[in-house]
Protein backbone atom coordinates (compact mmCIF):
# COMPACT_ATOMS: atom_id res chain seq x y z
CA UNK A 1 0.00 0.00 0.00
CA UNK A 2 1.32 3.72 -0.85
CA UNK A 3 -0.75 5.29 1.04
CA UNK A 4 1.04 8.22 3.24
CA UNK A 5 -2.38 8.93 5.36
CA UNK A 6 -5.63 6.44 5.28
CA UNK A 7 -8.49 7.83 7.06
CA UNK A 8 -11.57 5.90 7.39
CA UNK A 9 -15.10 7.35 9.12
CA UNK A 10 -13.68 9.81 10.90
CA UNK A 11 -15.70 11.82 12.91
CA UNK A 12 -15.67 14.88 15.53
CA UNK A 13 -18.45 16.52 17.59
CA UNK A 14 -17.72 20.04 19.55
CA UNK A 15 -21.02 20.18 22.20
CA UNK A 16 -23.82 19.94 19.62
CA UNK A 17 -21.95 21.31 16.59
CA UNK A 18 -21.07 17.50 14.25
CA UNK A 19 -17.77 19.25 12.97
CA UNK A 20 -16.82 16.46 10.59
CA UNK A 21 -18.58 13.29 10.02
CA UNK A 22 -17.78 10.01 8.54
CA UNK A 23 -15.04 11.09 6.40
CA UNK A 24 -12.84 8.95 4.67
CA UNK A 25 -10.31 9.47 2.37
CA UNK A 26 -6.44 8.67 1.31
CA UNK A 27 -3.55 10.77 0.39
CA UNK A 28 -0.58 8.61 -1.71
CA UNK A 29 3.18 9.17 -0.97
CA UNK A 30 4.34 12.09 -2.65
CA UNK A 31 0.73 13.53 -3.78
CA UNK A 32 -0.90 17.02 -3.14
CA UNK A 33 -4.22 16.34 -2.04
CA UNK A 34 -6.48 19.20 -1.54
CA UNK A 35 -9.42 20.08 1.11
CA UNK A 36 -12.07 22.76 -0.52
CA UNK A 37 -15.13 23.70 0.97
CA UNK A 38 -16.34 27.23 2.87
CA UNK A 39 -15.34 28.86 6.26
CA UNK A 40 -16.69 25.91 8.94
CA UNK A 41 -16.61 23.02 6.89
CA UNK A 42 -14.31 20.90 8.83
CA UNK A 43 -11.39 21.87 7.01
CA UNK A 44 -9.22 22.53 10.17
CA UNK A 45 -10.48 20.29 12.51
CA UNK A 46 -9.71 17.49 10.19
CA UNK A 47 -5.90 18.79 9.90
CA UNK A 48 -6.35 19.19 14.33
CA UNK A 49 -7.53 15.38 14.67
CA UNK A 50 -4.42 14.70 12.01
CA UNK A 51 -2.21 16.33 13.17
CA UNK A 52 -2.72 15.27 17.05
CA UNK A 53 -4.32 18.22 18.22
CA UNK A 54 -7.71 17.39 19.05
CA UNK A 55 -9.15 13.42 19.03
CA UNK A 56 -11.27 11.62 16.95
CA UNK A 57 -14.86 10.39 17.93
CA UNK A 58 -14.65 7.88 15.73
CA UNK A 59 -12.44 6.63 12.80
CA UNK A 60 -9.39 4.78 12.09
CA UNK A 61 -6.29 7.19 11.09
CA UNK A 62 -2.77 5.66 9.76
CA UNK A 63 -0.04 8.10 8.98
CA UNK A 64 3.32 6.96 7.95
CA UNK A 65 2.00 3.49 8.33
CA UNK A 66 1.60 4.17 11.96
CA UNK A 67 -2.21 3.92 13.81
CA UNK A 68 -2.89 7.36 15.25
CA UNK A 69 -6.44 6.75 16.04
CA UNK A 70 -5.91 6.55 19.94
CA UNK A 71 -1.83 7.31 19.86
CA UNK A 72 -2.63 10.56 17.90
CA UNK A 73 0.82 11.66 18.24
CA UNK A 74 2.75 8.75 16.86
CA UNK A 75 3.75 10.37 13.90
CA UNK A 76 4.51 13.67 14.58
CA UNK A 77 8.43 13.06 13.78
CA UNK A 78 6.79 12.31 10.19
CA UNK A 79 4.59 15.81 9.92
CA UNK A 80 5.17 19.50 9.52
CA UNK A 81 2.31 21.97 10.20
CA UNK A 82 1.20 25.04 9.08
CA UNK A 83 -1.51 26.36 10.56
CA UNK A 84 -4.08 28.97 9.34
CA UNK A 85 -2.67 31.54 11.46
CA UNK A 86 1.24 32.48 11.71
CA UNK A 87 1.42 30.91 15.35
CA UNK A 88 5.35 31.95 16.07
CA UNK A 89 7.08 33.85 19.00
CA UNK A 90 6.83 37.62 18.49
CA UNK A 91 9.74 38.28 20.89
CA UNK A 92 12.33 36.17 18.88
CA UNK A 93 13.95 37.20 15.82
CA UNK A 94 13.37 35.10 12.05
CA UNK A 95 16.28 33.38 12.38
CA UNK A 96 16.03 32.81 16.15
CA UNK A 97 12.22 30.96 15.70
CA UNK A 98 13.54 28.86 12.92
CA UNK A 99 16.14 27.59 14.77
CA UNK A 100 13.69 26.93 17.59
CA UNK A 101 11.35 25.19 15.50
CA UNK A 102 14.45 22.70 14.51
CA UNK A 103 15.16 21.96 17.91
CA UNK A 104 11.88 21.19 18.90
CA UNK A 105 12.73 18.30 16.12
CA UNK A 106 15.76 17.62 17.28
CA UNK A 107 18.03 18.92 15.10
CA UNK A 108 21.49 19.37 16.28
CA UNK A 109 22.84 23.38 16.54
CA UNK A 110 25.06 23.94 13.64
CA UNK A 111 22.04 21.85 11.39
CA UNK A 112 19.47 23.57 12.19
CA UNK A 113 20.73 26.91 11.97
CA UNK A 114 22.63 25.96 8.50
CA UNK A 115 19.08 25.59 7.50
CA UNK A 116 17.41 27.81 9.09
CA UNK A 117 20.13 30.27 6.93
CA UNK A 118 18.96 28.81 3.79
CA UNK A 119 14.92 28.61 3.86
CA UNK A 120 15.32 32.56 5.14
CA UNK A 121 17.55 32.78 1.25
CA UNK A 122 14.41 30.46 -0.14
CA UNK A 123 11.91 32.54 1.17
CA UNK A 124 13.62 35.98 0.81
CA UNK A 125 13.57 36.93 4.15
CA UNK A 126 17.56 37.25 4.67
CA UNK A 127 17.27 40.66 5.54
CA UNK A 128 14.40 40.28 7.59
CA UNK A 129 16.48 37.40 9.53
CA UNK A 130 17.69 39.25 12.50
CA UNK A 131 14.68 41.03 13.13
CA UNK A 132 11.58 40.52 16.01
CA UNK A 133 8.68 38.25 14.26
CA UNK A 134 6.42 40.49 16.29
CA UNK A 135 7.30 43.38 13.71
CA UNK A 136 6.87 41.62 10.48
CA UNK A 137 4.25 42.23 7.95
CA UNK A 138 1.65 39.76 7.60
CA UNK A 139 3.06 38.10 4.26
CA UNK A 140 6.62 37.77 5.70
CA UNK A 141 4.86 36.35 8.98
CA UNK A 142 3.10 33.79 6.58
CA UNK A 143 6.06 33.06 4.67
CA UNK A 144 8.45 32.36 8.48
CA UNK A 145 5.93 30.32 9.25
CA UNK A 146 5.73 28.13 6.12
CA UNK A 147 9.48 28.34 6.68
CA UNK A 148 9.10 27.03 10.21
CA UNK A 149 6.76 24.16 9.32
CA UNK A 150 9.34 22.55 6.77
CA UNK A 151 12.15 23.04 8.94
CA UNK A 152 13.27 19.77 9.53
CA UNK A 153 12.23 18.22 6.08
CA UNK A 154 8.90 16.34 7.04
CA UNK A 155 7.50 13.85 5.02
CA UNK A 156 4.37 15.25 5.18
CA UNK A 157 3.30 19.10 5.24
CA UNK A 158 0.06 19.85 6.15
CA UNK A 159 -0.99 24.09 5.06
CA UNK A 160 -4.15 25.01 6.68
CA UNK A 161 -5.49 27.94 4.35
CA UNK A 162 -1.31 29.54 3.12
CA UNK A 163 -2.62 32.09 1.23
CA UNK A 164 -5.59 33.21 3.26
CA UNK A 165 -5.12 37.24 3.90
CA UNK A 166 -1.85 37.64 2.00
CA UNK A 167 -1.59 40.06 -1.19
CA UNK A 168 -1.56 39.27 -4.76
CA UNK A 169 2.66 38.86 -4.89
CA UNK A 170 3.15 36.75 -1.70
CA UNK A 171 0.45 34.71 -2.26
CA UNK A 172 1.44 34.09 -6.28
CA UNK A 173 5.24 33.30 -4.19
CA UNK A 174 3.86 31.01 -2.11
CA UNK A 175 1.43 28.52 -4.19
CA UNK A 176 5.34 28.59 -6.39
CA UNK A 177 7.47 27.51 -2.76
CA UNK A 178 4.66 24.55 -2.55
CA UNK A 179 4.97 23.27 -5.96
CA UNK A 180 8.39 23.16 -5.11
CA UNK A 181 7.91 21.35 -2.07
CA UNK A 182 5.92 19.38 -3.85
CA UNK A 183 8.04 18.46 -6.58
CA UNK A 184 10.62 17.51 -4.56
CA UNK A 185 8.41 14.39 -3.25
CA UNK A 186 6.58 16.06 -0.13
CA UNK A 187 3.22 14.75 0.31
CA UNK A 188 0.95 18.05 0.91
CA UNK A 189 -2.38 18.36 2.64
CA UNK A 190 -3.58 21.76 1.97
CA UNK A 191 -7.20 23.41 2.56
CA UNK A 192 -8.05 26.33 0.93
CA UNK A 193 -11.24 27.93 0.36
CA UNK A 194 -9.90 29.50 -3.11
CA UNK A 195 -11.22 27.07 -5.85
CA UNK A 196 -8.53 28.60 -8.16
CA UNK A 197 -5.70 27.77 -5.39
CA UNK A 198 -6.97 24.58 -5.54
CA UNK A 199 -7.20 23.85 -9.10
CA UNK A 200 -3.97 25.17 -9.89
CA UNK A 201 -1.50 23.65 -7.51
CA UNK A 202 -3.94 19.51 -6.36
CA UNK A 203 -3.28 16.46 -7.99
CA UNK A 204 -7.01 15.34 -6.06
CA UNK A 205 -9.42 17.27 -4.34
CA UNK A 206 -12.15 16.72 -1.74
CA UNK A 207 -15.14 18.66 -1.67
CA UNK A 208 -16.28 19.28 2.18
CA UNK A 209 -19.82 20.83 3.19
CA UNK A 210 -20.87 21.09 6.36
CA UNK A 211 -18.62 18.05 7.36
CA UNK A 212 -19.05 15.51 4.89
CA UNK A 213 -16.79 14.87 2.15
CA UNK A 214 -19.49 15.26 -1.15
CA UNK A 215 -17.28 14.97 -3.71
CA UNK A 216 -12.88 13.40 -4.11
CA UNK A 217 -11.23 12.70 -7.04
CA UNK A 218 -8.54 14.33 -9.37
CA UNK A 219 -8.85 17.38 -11.54
CA UNK A 220 -9.47 15.80 -14.29
CA UNK A 221 -12.31 13.87 -13.44
CA UNK A 222 -13.48 16.24 -11.97
CA UNK A 223 -13.69 18.46 -14.80
CA UNK A 224 -14.45 15.74 -17.23
CA UNK A 225 -18.33 15.81 -17.01
CA UNK A 226 -17.61 19.29 -18.47
CA UNK A 227 -15.03 18.81 -21.08
CA UNK A 228 -17.84 17.94 -23.74
CA UNK A 229 -19.85 21.40 -22.73
CA UNK A 230 -19.33 24.19 -24.65
CA UNK A 231 -20.15 27.46 -22.80
CA UNK A 232 -20.85 31.21 -24.20
CA UNK A 233 -21.37 34.00 -22.06
CA UNK A 234 -22.55 37.23 -23.38
CA UNK A 235 -22.82 40.25 -21.40
CA UNK A 236 -25.18 42.88 -22.67
CA UNK A 237 -27.82 45.22 -22.24
CA UNK A 238 -30.80 44.15 -19.54
CA UNK A 239 -33.05 41.68 -21.09
CA UNK A 240 -36.34 41.22 -20.02
CA UNK A 241 -38.54 37.68 -19.81
CA UNK A 242 -40.32 38.30 -23.42
CA UNK A 243 -36.77 38.06 -25.07
CA UNK A 244 -35.61 35.19 -22.81
CA UNK A 245 -38.62 33.07 -24.08
CA UNK A 246 -38.04 34.25 -27.82
CA UNK A 247 -34.38 32.96 -27.69
CA UNK A 248 -35.14 29.61 -26.10
CA UNK A 249 -37.33 29.32 -29.24
CA UNK A 250 -34.99 30.62 -31.76
CA UNK A 251 -32.19 28.63 -30.65
CA UNK A 252 -33.78 25.21 -29.57
CA UNK A 253 -30.46 23.16 -29.14
CA UNK A 254 -29.02 25.57 -26.72
CA UNK A 255 -29.32 26.32 -23.16
CA UNK A 256 -30.05 29.60 -21.83
CA UNK A 257 -28.99 30.74 -18.09
CA UNK A 258 -29.96 33.95 -17.27
CA UNK A 259 -27.44 34.52 -14.73
CA UNK A 260 -28.37 38.52 -14.49
CA UNK A 261 -30.38 40.94 -16.38
CA UNK A 262 -27.28 41.48 -18.47
CA UNK A 263 -25.43 38.30 -18.22
CA UNK A 264 -27.10 35.23 -20.25
CA UNK A 265 -24.47 31.69 -20.27
CA UNK A 266 -25.31 29.53 -23.11
CA UNK A 267 -24.62 25.94 -22.42
CA UNK A 268 -24.61 22.96 -25.35
CA UNK A 269 -23.34 20.20 -26.36
CA UNK A 270 -21.74 21.02 -29.75
CA UNK A 271 -19.79 24.61 -30.90
CA UNK A 272 -21.88 27.14 -30.06
CA UNK A 273 -22.38 29.98 -32.99
CA UNK A 274 -21.86 33.14 -31.15
CA UNK A 275 -22.73 35.27 -33.83
CA UNK A 276 -26.29 34.17 -34.49
CA UNK A 277 -27.23 34.59 -30.68
CA UNK A 278 -25.66 38.11 -31.08
CA UNK A 279 -27.38 39.12 -34.44
CA UNK A 280 -30.42 37.79 -33.05
CA UNK A 281 -30.17 39.85 -29.71
CA UNK A 282 -28.58 42.91 -31.52
CA UNK A 283 -32.23 42.32 -34.15
CA UNK A 284 -34.33 42.55 -31.12
CA UNK A 285 -32.14 46.09 -30.01
CA UNK A 286 -30.26 44.79 -26.81
CA UNK A 287 -26.98 46.20 -27.13
CA UNK A 288 -24.33 43.27 -27.31
CA UNK A 289 -20.69 44.61 -25.31
CA UNK A 290 -18.92 40.77 -24.99
CA UNK A 291 -19.18 37.75 -26.12
CA UNK A 292 -16.80 35.26 -25.09
CA UNK A 293 -16.32 31.45 -24.75
CA UNK A 294 -15.81 29.79 -21.35
CA UNK A 295 -13.62 26.98 -20.22
CA UNK A 296 -15.69 25.24 -17.64
CA UNK A 297 -13.58 25.26 -14.25
CA UNK A 298 -13.41 23.59 -11.13
CA UNK A 299 -15.25 26.22 -9.82
CA UNK A 300 -18.37 24.88 -12.14
CA UNK A 301 -17.91 21.33 -10.96
CA UNK A 302 -17.61 22.78 -7.15
CA UNK A 303 -20.81 25.15 -7.63
CA UNK A 304 -23.04 22.36 -9.41
CA UNK A 305 -21.87 19.77 -6.80
CA UNK A 306 -21.99 22.02 -3.59
CA UNK A 307 -24.69 24.20 -4.75
CA UNK A 308 -22.40 26.68 -3.09
CA UNK A 309 -21.73 29.73 -5.07
CA UNK A 310 -18.51 30.49 -5.80
CA UNK A 311 -18.70 33.75 -4.45
CA UNK A 312 -19.99 33.43 -1.21
CA UNK A 313 -16.31 31.03 -0.90
CA UNK A 314 -14.66 34.40 -1.81
CA UNK A 315 -16.75 36.07 0.88
CA UNK A 316 -15.71 33.51 3.59
CA UNK A 317 -12.42 35.13 4.77
CA UNK A 318 -11.52 38.67 5.07
CA UNK A 319 -7.99 37.94 3.73
CA UNK A 320 -7.33 39.09 -0.23
CA UNK A 321 -6.32 35.45 -0.48
CA UNK A 322 -4.00 36.74 -3.47
CA UNK A 323 -6.28 35.60 -6.28
CA UNK A 324 -4.52 35.98 -9.50
CA UNK B 1 18.85 12.97 22.29
CA UNK B 2 16.33 14.62 19.98
CA UNK B 3 13.79 15.23 23.19
CA UNK B 4 16.86 16.68 25.17
CA UNK B 5 17.51 18.82 22.17
CA UNK B 6 14.25 19.86 22.82
CA UNK B 7 14.12 20.19 26.08
CA UNK B 8 16.96 22.04 26.08
CA UNK B 9 16.12 24.61 24.02
CA UNK B 10 12.46 25.05 25.58
CA UNK B 11 13.67 25.89 28.68
CA UNK B 12 16.68 28.40 26.81
CA UNK B 13 14.03 29.98 25.09
CA UNK B 14 11.96 30.21 28.33
CA UNK B 15 14.73 31.66 30.38
CA UNK B 16 15.78 34.18 27.63
CA UNK B 17 12.30 35.18 26.56
CA UNK B 18 10.62 35.69 30.27
CA UNK B 19 12.77 35.03 33.26
CA UNK B 20 15.77 36.78 32.23
CA UNK B 21 13.86 39.75 31.28
CA UNK B 22 15.24 42.80 33.49
CA UNK B 23 11.47 43.39 35.12
CA UNK B 24 11.69 40.01 36.01
CA UNK B 25 15.11 40.05 37.69
CA UNK B 26 14.00 43.29 39.31
CA UNK B 27 10.94 41.62 40.60
CA UNK B 28 12.79 38.83 41.82
CA UNK B 29 15.39 40.82 44.18
CA UNK B 30 12.80 44.10 44.86
CA UNK B 31 10.42 41.47 46.19
CA UNK B 32 12.07 39.64 48.85
CA UNK B 33 14.11 43.10 49.95
CA UNK B 34 10.44 44.72 50.21
CA UNK B 35 8.90 41.24 52.41
CA UNK B 36 12.62 41.39 54.34
CA UNK B 37 12.22 45.40 55.13
CA UNK B 38 8.17 45.10 56.16
CA UNK B 39 8.64 42.01 58.57
CA UNK B 40 11.95 43.39 59.52
CA UNK B 41 10.40 47.20 60.64
CA UNK B 42 6.58 45.22 62.08
CA UNK B 43 8.72 42.74 64.54
CA UNK B 44 10.48 45.40 66.17
CA UNK B 45 13.36 43.19 67.22
CA UNK B 46 16.15 43.86 65.03
CA UNK B 47 18.16 41.97 63.63
CA UNK B 48 17.52 39.00 66.67
CA UNK B 49 13.77 38.64 64.00
CA UNK B 50 15.43 37.96 60.92
CA UNK B 51 16.40 33.83 61.59
CA UNK B 52 12.35 33.46 62.10
CA UNK B 53 11.67 35.76 59.35
CA UNK B 54 13.71 33.91 56.94
CA UNK B 55 11.74 30.64 56.34
CA UNK B 56 8.57 32.67 55.31
CA UNK B 57 10.43 35.27 53.14
CA UNK B 58 12.24 32.58 51.58
CA UNK B 59 9.07 30.42 51.01
CA UNK B 60 7.31 33.74 49.64
CA UNK B 61 10.20 34.01 47.17
CA UNK B 62 9.40 30.51 45.97
CA UNK B 63 6.08 30.89 46.00
CA UNK B 64 5.60 34.01 43.99
CA UNK B 65 9.02 33.79 41.64
CA UNK B 66 7.36 30.58 39.90
CA UNK B 67 3.57 30.44 40.12
CA UNK B 68 3.81 34.78 38.44
CA UNK B 69 5.30 33.92 35.31
CA UNK B 70 4.73 30.90 34.71
CA UNK B 71 1.02 30.64 34.98
CA UNK B 72 0.94 33.82 32.84
CA UNK B 73 3.61 32.38 30.22
CA UNK B 74 2.03 29.32 29.52
CA UNK B 75 -1.79 31.05 29.38
CA UNK B 76 0.06 33.51 26.64
CA UNK B 77 1.86 31.12 24.39
CA UNK B 78 -1.96 29.39 24.78
CA UNK B 79 -3.98 32.26 23.60
CA UNK B 80 -1.50 33.20 21.54
CA UNK B 81 -1.36 29.69 19.89
CA UNK B 82 2.34 29.32 19.82
CA UNK B 83 1.58 26.32 22.44
CA UNK B 84 0.64 24.48 19.51
CA UNK B 85 3.78 24.62 17.97
CA UNK B 86 5.12 22.43 21.43
CA UNK B 87 2.14 20.31 21.08
CA UNK B 88 3.23 19.56 17.60
CA UNK B 89 6.58 18.52 18.57
CA UNK B 90 8.22 14.86 18.45
CA UNK B 91 8.29 14.75 22.03
CA UNK B 92 6.29 13.34 24.99
CA UNK B 93 4.33 15.63 27.09
CA UNK B 94 5.46 14.56 30.23
CA UNK B 95 9.03 16.04 28.20
CA UNK B 96 7.34 18.94 26.85
CA UNK B 97 5.59 19.99 30.28
CA UNK B 98 8.92 19.53 32.55
CA UNK B 99 10.46 21.83 30.01
CA UNK B 100 8.39 24.38 29.53
CA UNK B 101 8.47 24.41 33.89
CA UNK B 102 12.10 24.39 34.44
CA UNK B 103 13.05 27.76 33.99
CA UNK B 104 9.98 28.36 36.46
CA UNK B 105 11.81 26.28 38.74
CA UNK B 106 14.93 27.38 38.43
CA UNK B 107 14.01 30.82 38.57
CA UNK B 108 11.91 30.02 41.93
CA UNK B 109 15.08 28.40 43.74
CA UNK B 110 17.11 31.23 42.83
CA UNK B 111 14.54 34.06 44.08
CA UNK B 112 15.04 32.18 47.31
CA UNK B 113 18.72 32.64 47.48
CA UNK B 114 18.30 36.25 47.54
CA UNK B 115 16.90 37.02 51.28
CA UNK B 116 19.27 34.17 52.53
CA UNK B 117 22.18 36.16 50.44
CA UNK B 118 21.07 39.28 52.58
CA UNK B 119 21.22 38.05 55.40
CA UNK B 120 24.46 36.86 55.23
CA UNK B 121 25.45 40.22 55.87
CA UNK B 122 23.32 40.70 58.91
CA UNK B 123 23.26 37.88 60.95
CA UNK B 124 25.15 34.41 61.98
CA UNK B 125 23.84 31.62 59.67
CA UNK B 126 25.94 28.90 60.64
CA UNK B 127 23.28 26.88 62.12
CA UNK B 128 21.91 26.76 59.08
CA UNK B 129 21.63 22.50 58.01
CA UNK B 130 22.51 23.48 54.07
CA UNK B 131 21.54 19.91 53.07
CA UNK B 132 18.51 19.88 54.22
CA UNK B 133 17.64 23.62 53.00
CA UNK B 134 18.87 23.27 49.18
CA UNK B 135 16.98 20.13 48.51
CA UNK B 136 13.88 21.95 50.80
CA UNK B 137 14.38 25.11 48.59
CA UNK B 138 13.80 22.79 44.92
CA UNK B 139 10.86 20.72 46.03
CA UNK B 140 8.72 24.14 47.26
CA UNK B 141 9.85 25.10 44.19
CA UNK B 142 8.76 22.52 42.05
CA UNK B 143 5.42 21.60 43.44
CA UNK B 144 4.69 25.88 43.10
CA UNK B 145 5.91 25.55 39.62
CA UNK B 146 3.09 22.52 39.19
CA UNK B 147 0.70 24.68 41.23
CA UNK B 148 1.44 27.22 38.54
CA UNK B 149 0.76 25.22 36.03
CA UNK B 150 -2.39 24.01 37.16
CA UNK B 151 -3.54 27.37 37.45
CA UNK B 152 -2.27 27.89 33.45
CA UNK B 153 -4.27 24.80 32.31
CA UNK B 154 -7.19 25.92 34.49
CA UNK B 155 -7.83 29.22 32.72
CA UNK B 156 -8.47 30.45 29.45
CA UNK B 157 -7.34 34.52 29.88
CA UNK B 158 -4.02 35.91 31.10
CA UNK B 159 -5.59 37.94 33.43
CA UNK B 160 -7.92 35.21 34.74
CA UNK B 161 -4.50 33.26 35.65
CA UNK B 162 -3.14 36.12 38.26
CA UNK B 163 -6.51 36.19 39.57
CA UNK B 164 -6.49 32.67 39.90
CA UNK B 165 -3.05 32.69 40.84
CA UNK B 166 -3.67 34.84 44.03
CA UNK B 167 -6.80 32.48 44.97
CA UNK B 168 -4.23 30.12 45.98
CA UNK B 169 -1.07 32.09 46.84
CA UNK B 170 -2.56 34.27 49.51
CA UNK B 171 -4.25 31.68 51.80
CA UNK B 172 -1.55 29.39 51.35
CA UNK B 173 0.76 32.22 52.90
CA UNK B 174 -1.17 32.64 56.32
CA UNK B 175 -2.56 28.84 56.46
CA UNK B 176 0.98 27.29 56.15
CA UNK B 177 2.56 28.09 59.36
CA UNK B 178 5.45 30.19 57.98
CA UNK B 179 3.65 33.42 60.03
CA UNK B 180 0.96 32.05 62.12
CA UNK B 181 1.79 28.15 63.82
CA UNK B 182 -0.81 25.91 62.83
CA UNK B 183 -1.50 24.93 66.11
CA UNK B 184 -2.93 28.29 66.76
CA UNK B 185 -5.00 28.18 63.83
CA UNK B 186 -8.95 27.73 64.75
CA UNK B 187 -9.91 24.34 64.43
CA UNK B 188 -11.91 23.99 61.76
CA UNK B 189 -9.19 25.54 59.49
CA UNK B 190 -6.66 23.16 60.34
CA UNK B 191 -7.61 20.20 58.04
CA UNK B 192 -7.27 22.91 55.51
CA UNK B 193 -3.62 23.34 56.18
CA UNK B 194 -2.51 19.87 55.84
CA UNK B 195 -3.38 20.01 52.78
CA UNK B 196 -1.14 22.55 51.24
CA UNK B 197 1.63 21.57 50.31
CA UNK B 198 3.73 24.72 51.26
CA UNK B 199 2.79 23.39 54.55
CA UNK B 200 5.73 21.08 54.68
CA UNK B 201 7.84 23.21 52.96
CA UNK B 202 7.78 25.46 55.70
CA UNK B 203 8.40 23.22 57.96
CA UNK B 204 11.17 22.12 56.25
CA UNK B 205 12.20 25.73 56.13
CA UNK B 206 11.81 26.06 60.13
CA UNK B 207 13.67 23.01 60.74
CA UNK B 208 16.77 23.72 57.85
CA UNK B 209 16.95 27.38 59.61
CA UNK B 210 15.55 27.36 63.08
CA UNK B 211 15.45 23.76 64.07
CA UNK B 212 11.52 23.90 64.77
CA UNK B 213 10.05 22.01 62.57
CA UNK B 214 6.77 20.57 63.73
CA UNK B 215 7.12 17.57 61.14
CA UNK B 216 9.31 14.51 60.82
CA UNK B 217 11.84 15.72 58.12
CA UNK B 218 10.76 12.48 55.92
CA UNK B 219 7.81 13.16 56.46
CA UNK B 220 7.86 16.41 55.03
CA UNK B 221 10.28 15.16 51.83
CA UNK B 222 7.23 12.71 51.19
CA UNK B 223 4.48 14.62 51.10
CA UNK B 224 6.14 17.26 49.09
CA UNK B 225 7.06 14.83 46.90
CA UNK B 226 3.20 13.48 46.44
CA UNK B 227 2.70 16.38 46.41
CA UNK B 228 4.82 17.60 43.13
CA UNK B 229 3.58 14.23 41.43
CA UNK B 230 -0.01 14.09 41.99
CA UNK B 231 -0.17 18.40 40.34
CA UNK B 232 2.22 17.26 37.94
CA UNK B 233 0.26 14.10 36.65
CA UNK B 234 -3.25 16.10 37.11
CA UNK B 235 -2.19 19.22 35.07
CA UNK B 236 -1.33 16.76 32.37
CA UNK B 237 -4.68 15.05 32.34
CA UNK B 238 -6.34 18.11 32.37
CA UNK B 239 -3.96 19.12 29.42
CA UNK B 240 -4.97 16.11 27.79
CA UNK B 241 -8.53 16.54 28.42
CA UNK B 242 -9.07 21.05 27.56
CA UNK B 243 -5.94 21.22 24.98
CA UNK B 244 -6.37 18.02 23.23
CA UNK B 245 -10.17 18.13 22.72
Amino acid sequence: MNDTIAVVNLSKRFADVQAVSDLSFNISKGELFGFLGPNGAGKTTTINILTGLARPDNGTIMIGGMDCSQKHRAAQHLIGVVPDESNLYPELTGFDNLCFCGALYGMPRQERQNKAQELLKVFGLEEAANRKFGGYSKGMKRKLTIAAGIIHEPQILFLDEPTTGLDVASARQLRQLISDLHKNGTTIFLTTHYIEEAQRLCNRIAFIVSGHIVKIDTIENLLQPFQNIHVVQIICADTDEKIHHRLANSFPDMNFIFVRKDIIRIEADKPILAGAVVRFLEEQEIEVYEAKRITPSLEDVFVQITGIEADAMKKEKSGMGGKT
Amino acid sequence: MKAWIAFWNILVKDMRSYYLKPPNISWGLLFPLVWIAMFFIRSGLGMDSLPNLLPGLVALSILFGTTSVLSVTVTFEKKGRSFERLLLAPISLETLMLAKTSGAILFGTINALVPIFIAMFLIDLSAINWVVLFPAMVFIAVSSTFLGLFIAVSVKEVFEAQTFSNFFRFPMIFLCGLFFPIEQLPIWLKPLSYILPLTYGADVLHASINNSGKIPLVLDFILLIAFCVVLFLVTLRNIGRKWII
